[in-house]
């Protein structure tokens, strides 16, 4: 890999680092226009990010080094998890074989030590949201799996570096069918892994229907600002593994590109609003079957690839 | 890039899925209606050029399959005033597992049969994947409309099969399948209405508790 080529990725992880804040924003302006409400302007969630980054913090005396070591660990392995990513089409600044199971580890890790710091609290509350959180988790990592699966037997590559980068183009002719599926398993993925619409909603401050909102109940300041900007950037990262499934750029300048890149998450971000106004939260129970159902169409798309 | 009719044919498979994982009766009949679209599509997407026979065909299995035979099945939940939930004997995530199953099985035995010369390679597999999940949904579900909507996906899949040979099947014999069809569901339709009246339920296990 060239110096050019790491610049160019740089600024891609530059544009999804500083456009994450903004997705939520464009979720909660889709939502308003099908509801006939203007809605809070997109960058509300920087100022709230500002304003919480001047606030002090309040510790729960039962807590231990856990609940404060949480915020840092989910941003880390968050952002080091968007490292593995090809952002800007062509190669990621990290990449080794296999590192799609590194990807899916980092994600698990910020996961867990979201889930820890909430059980560390001692609330019920929290320890009912951190058993729900991993319930969906549990569902979504095979879904994951099944997906990269899909994009190894599509492109024959090992890195998530190539097989989303250059080869996924070439796969595009041949296998249309087979990673509009997986396409199509992510976004699912997308809005179980970020507690959306159909599998949590996001709007409510109710703690017994809530997911991941729960968990960061007793987090504020600083801390919440660090927890509050990491959902938005796991959010953006699926929205970016979407796009570099979906929409293969190679062969387009490094501007044509970055601009593909963020207008691509503009738009799924802005399906994830559709998605929340026209359905309703799904009951808990029937949360695994919508995950499965995703599975079975990554399924259906291997069993294409491998036919 | 795929063909029309190959694309086609996916979808049909998708369709099947979602009648699996739907836990709505009317989405069923939706799912199945869709289904009933596609496969009068079919014809067109697969024919070298199109005839009276391939759009009279299309016409046909569009009309039956995808507007009266929902349509009916639609209007029965309406007059029996079904509760509308599917309710499985098998739950909806081990269907689902059970489907994606039979689709593996579909694609792995079509490899192996000697009908090799078909046009479209999905089409034998496609087939096979729709007649048994049709059967799936006809086995596990316990309400009588249901298991008309698994008849109907497990006729669709027929007629995939019928598809591969659609050349050298006089036009007379689609008819006479067709109308078939919709005999039977309309005769089921009809049951379904005096099972409900019956029993106050469409819950076919209960058909058990006839006695003479």
């Amino acid at each position: 890999m060239n110096h050019a080529h790491v610049g160019s990725s740089l600024a891609a992880l530059a544009v999804l680092l500083v456009i994450a804040p903004a997705l939520s924003g464009v979720v909660v302006r889709t939502k308003s226009a099908f509801a006939g409400r203007r809605g809070a302007p997109v960058g509300q969630l920087y100022w709230d990010l500002f304003k919480l980054m001047r606030k002090g913090t309040v510790y729960s005396t039962t807590t231990t080094w856990i609940f404060r070591a949480a915020p840092v660990v989910v941003l880390v392995s968050l952002t080091a998890a968007s490292l593995l990513l090809p952002l800007d089409g062509q190669a990621s600044p990290v990449q080794f074989s296999g590192d799609l199971i590194a990807f899916a580890g980092l994600l698990a890790l910020g996961r867990f030590a979201l889930v820890l710091a909430g059980l560390d609290t001692g609330s019920s509350f929290e320890g009912m949201g951190a058993s729900r959180e991993v319930t969906v988790a549990s569902f979504a990592e095979p879904v994951l799996f099944l997906g990269f699966l899909g994009l190894v037997l599509a492109t024959r590559r090992l890195t998530l570096s190539a097989m989303l980068g250059p080869a996924l183009t070439a796969a595009w002719a041949h296998q249309t069918a087979s990673l509009a599926l997986v396409a199509l398993a992510f976004f699912v993925l997308l809005l179980a892994e970020n507690s959306r619409v159909p599998v949590d909603d996001p709007a409510t401050h109710l703690e017994l229907t809530m997911i991941h909102e729960v968990i960061v109940l007793d987090h504020s300041g600083p801390d919440l600002a660090v927890i509050l900007y990491a959902s938005s950037l796991k959010l953006a990262l699926f929205a970016a593994l979407i796009v570099e499934v979906a929409v293969p750029r190679d062969g387009l300048g490094l501007g044509w590109s970055l601009a593909a890149f963020a207008g691509g998450l503009l738009v799924v971000a802005m399906a994830v609003g559709v998605v929340e106004s026209v359905m309703a939260r799904l009951r808990l129970n029937r949360v695994p079957q919508l995950i499965v159902g995703a599975g079975a169409l990554a399924l259906f798309g291997i069993i294409l690839l491998l036919r | 890039m795929q063909t029309t009719a190959e694309l086609l044919l996916l979808l049909v498979v998708l369709t099947d899925l979602a009648v699996l994982g739907t836990s709505r009766l009317r989405t069923c009949i939706r799912a199945v209606a869709a289904q009933g679209l596609l496969l009068g599509l079919l014809p067109l997407a697969l024919a070298s050029q199109v005839t009276v026979h391939v759009a009279g065909l299309a016409a046909g299995t569009v009309l039956v399959k995808a507007v009266v035979l929902p349509w009916f099945l639609l209007w029965a939940i309406r007059e029996a005033a079904v509760r509308r939930e599917v309710e499985p004997v098998v739950g909806f995530i081990a269907s689902l597992l059970l489907g994606a199953l039979a689709l593996a099985l579909a694609f792995a035995i079509s490899g192996r049969l000697p009908a090799s010369d078909v046009r479209e390679p999905v089409l034998i597999p496609a087939a096979l994947a729709t007649v048994m999940m049709g059967l799936i949904v006809l086995t596990t579900r316990r309400k009588a409309l249901t298991q008309v909507v698994g008849y109907l996906m497990l006729e669709n899949g027929i007629y995939l099969f019928g598809l591969t040979q659609t050349e050298s099947v006089p036009f007379l014999l689609e008819v006479g399948v067709l109308l078939d069809i919709f005999a039977g569901v309309f005769i089921m339709g009809i049951v379904v209405f005096h099972i409900n009246r019956e029993f106050d339920s469409l819950d076919s296990a209960r058909l058990s508790e006839l006695k003479d």
